[in-house]
């Protein structure tokens, strides 16, 4: 154990190219191997499992070519709503997530009604199974039959969807709102602005920057959930997969859903271990 | 004629912590008072009681004669009379220097950006940082950044000043840039007052030396009186400290 650490990494000098490689050739290298290594565990997993004998009935059941053709026009067109629910969830849980944690961080014996409602919503929102809420809103309000009140499955799917995401991502806002250094906040109220317009111009900005990984997990997170409204009868991609599924007898389906989501989430995901890299690398920039 | 700013019996706790006791002080019109003591004294407290930034628990603070502690005192409109520049971390850093400066005065004072921003270009040029107008706060030099928030907080047209140890977290040589930005507002008749570590500004541009001593105004007088003959052991101590860091 006596051998240095930078040795043992780079194996035998003998084999190995001499110490002083530049950087960009150390890099290369690898990369080489990353791709190598990762071609070869591939390769090793495909064939364990395509050799099994379990497979040629895995894959009747699940990658069955002609069932996924089949399926595939259905699943896609509820998977668009699914996108489209997504997106139009995501706006607005941004906004009225944002909305709730000021008022949750505004201070001072006026503004307590204020946060205490915006506490006692967290609270409550963030103690219920979003599947509940769902059900909740879903059956049991159109069930009321009450004058005025929209009775669509979607629309009260969709509600549930922004409350619940909405105390979550407040919570995330919060955070990022208490990050910014109380100086910024006493600066901002010396110059003469309000608390509300502190928030606005000061703060908000600063803590927006400093949660937006927070913020995209959160993306991926709804981008999946967005699905559960399944069970209100609404037909998107999660629906449509488990119609063909009862029809059929086949699961198909079911990867074709799945690898749909895939396509939308993983991405989403590298991009924010991506940025949360570029972030904290620029932070460290400035901080050295 | 009534003060500038006094202060009556201003006592604040936090917690059970007594911070301010019985602080008595009055600043006339164009003064420059330096508060001097050691750290956890109660500066910053005293110059953010004034601000309305820490209310206090008793007392009275009166600006031009009224109270600002009252109930019915919008504290927004005080302290738009009244610039204060911390020790750091003044400037917005996600708004470029320019922003930063007509914040106030297009947001609270309802000034159109155009003028806004004529009048900040006018006063960075006046402190010859005409250069940094589009620069981010991060890519200023301390003493620059320092300089910027004392503009930022005169941009509003404030006939009191307050400081708190805005030099103690620069760098040597970028302390005089902004003192001598203070020495300048002196010269223009600025009221002031300024908590400091930095001995031998608070001589050279002090009316009155303010000796504050566990929350206590324990000693006041002209920066000849106090640097030479301090009458209380307490506020010879701590000068004899000071001059023992080299400090004066
Ligand atoms: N928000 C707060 N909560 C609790 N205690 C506080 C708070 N602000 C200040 N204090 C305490 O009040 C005392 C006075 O603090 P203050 O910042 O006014 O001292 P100071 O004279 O400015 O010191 P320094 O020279 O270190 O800046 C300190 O003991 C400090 O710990
Ligand atoms: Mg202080």
């Amino acid at each position: 154990m006596t051998e240095p650490v930078e040795e043992r990494v780079r194996g035998p000098r003998l084999l190995g190219p001499p110490r002083n490689r530049p950087a960009r050739e150390e890099g290369a290298r690898g990369a080489l191997i990353a791709v190598i290594s990762t071609l070869a565990f591939m390769a090793t997993a495909i064939w364990v499992i395509l050799t099994s004998d379990a497979w040629p009935a895995v894959q009747r059941q699940f990658f069955n070519p002609e069932k996924i053709v089949d399926a595939f026009p259905a699943i896609a067109r509820g998977f668009w709503l699914d996108i489209k629910l997504f997106l139009l969830a995501e706006v607005l849980i941004l906004i009225i997530s944002l909305l709730i944690a000021m008022a949750r961080s505004l201070r001072g014996p006026a503004f307590f009604p204020i946060r205490a409602l915006a506490i006692t919503f967290i609270d409550l929102i963030r103690g219920v199974p979003i599947i509940l809420l769902i059900l909740l809103l879903g059956f049991g309000v159109p069930a009321l039959q009450l004058p005025g009140v929209p009775r669509s499955a979607i629309f009260w799917g969709l509600t549930a969807l922004i409350t619940s995401y909405s105390a979550y991502t407040a919570e995330v806002y919060r955070a990022g709102i208490e990050s910014v250094h109380e100086s910024q906040r006493m600066s901002a109220r010396s110059l003469g602005l309000t608390q509300i317009q502190a928030l606005r111009y000061v703060i908000v900005p600063q803590a927006i920057r400093n949660v937006i990984p927070a913020l995209l997990n959160g993306f991926v997170s709804l981008q999946k959930d967005v699905a559960l409204v399944f069970v209100l009868g609404i037909r998107e991609g999660v629906r449509e997969a488990d119609i063909f599924a009862a029809r059929t007898f086949n699961y198909s389906g079911y990867v074709t859903a799945t690898f749909l989501f895939l396509l939308v989430s993983v991405p989403v995901a590298r991009f924010t271990d991506w940025y949360t890299d570029r972030d904290r690398r620029r932070k460290q920039a400035v901080s050295n | 004629m009534v003060a500038k700013l006094e202060l009556r019996n201003v006592r604040k706790s936090f917690d059970d912590k007594v911070v301010l006791r019985d602080v008595d002080l009055s600043v006339g019109q164009h003064d420059v008072i330096c508060l001097i003591g050691s750290s956890g004294s109660g500066k910053s407290t005293m110059l953010k009681a004034i601000n309305l930034l820490v209310s206090i628990d008793e007392g009275e603070i009166l600006l031009d004669g009224v109270d600002i502690t009252a109930s019915s005192v919008n504290p927004n409109q005080v302290r738009e009379s009244m610039g204060i520049v911390f020790q750091a971390f003044n400037l917005f850093p996600h708004m470029k220097v320019l922003d930063n400066i007509t914040l106030s005065p297009r947001k609270v004072h309802d000034i159109a950006r155009e003028e806004a921003e004529e009048r900040a270009r006018d006063l960075l040029d006046r402190f010859g940082l005409g250069d940094k107008v589009d620069e981010y706060p991060d890519r200023l030099s301390g003493g620059e950044q320092q300089r910027v928030a004392v503009i930022r907080a005169l941009a509003t047209e404030p006939d009191l000043m307050l400081f708190d140890e805005v030099t103690s977290a620069l760098d040597p040589e970028l302390v005089a840039e902004v003192l001598n930005v203070i020495r300048g507002l002196k010269d223009q008749g600025m009221t002031m007052l300024i908590a400091t570590h930095e001995m031998g500004f608070a001589r050279d541009v002090a009316d009155r030396v303010c000796f504050l001593d566990q929350g206590r105004i324990l000693e006041q007088g002209p920066p000849k009186e106090i640097f030479s003959a301090p009458s209380e052991a307490r506020t010879q101590q701590f000068l004899q400290r000071i001059i023992d860091a080299g400090r004066l």
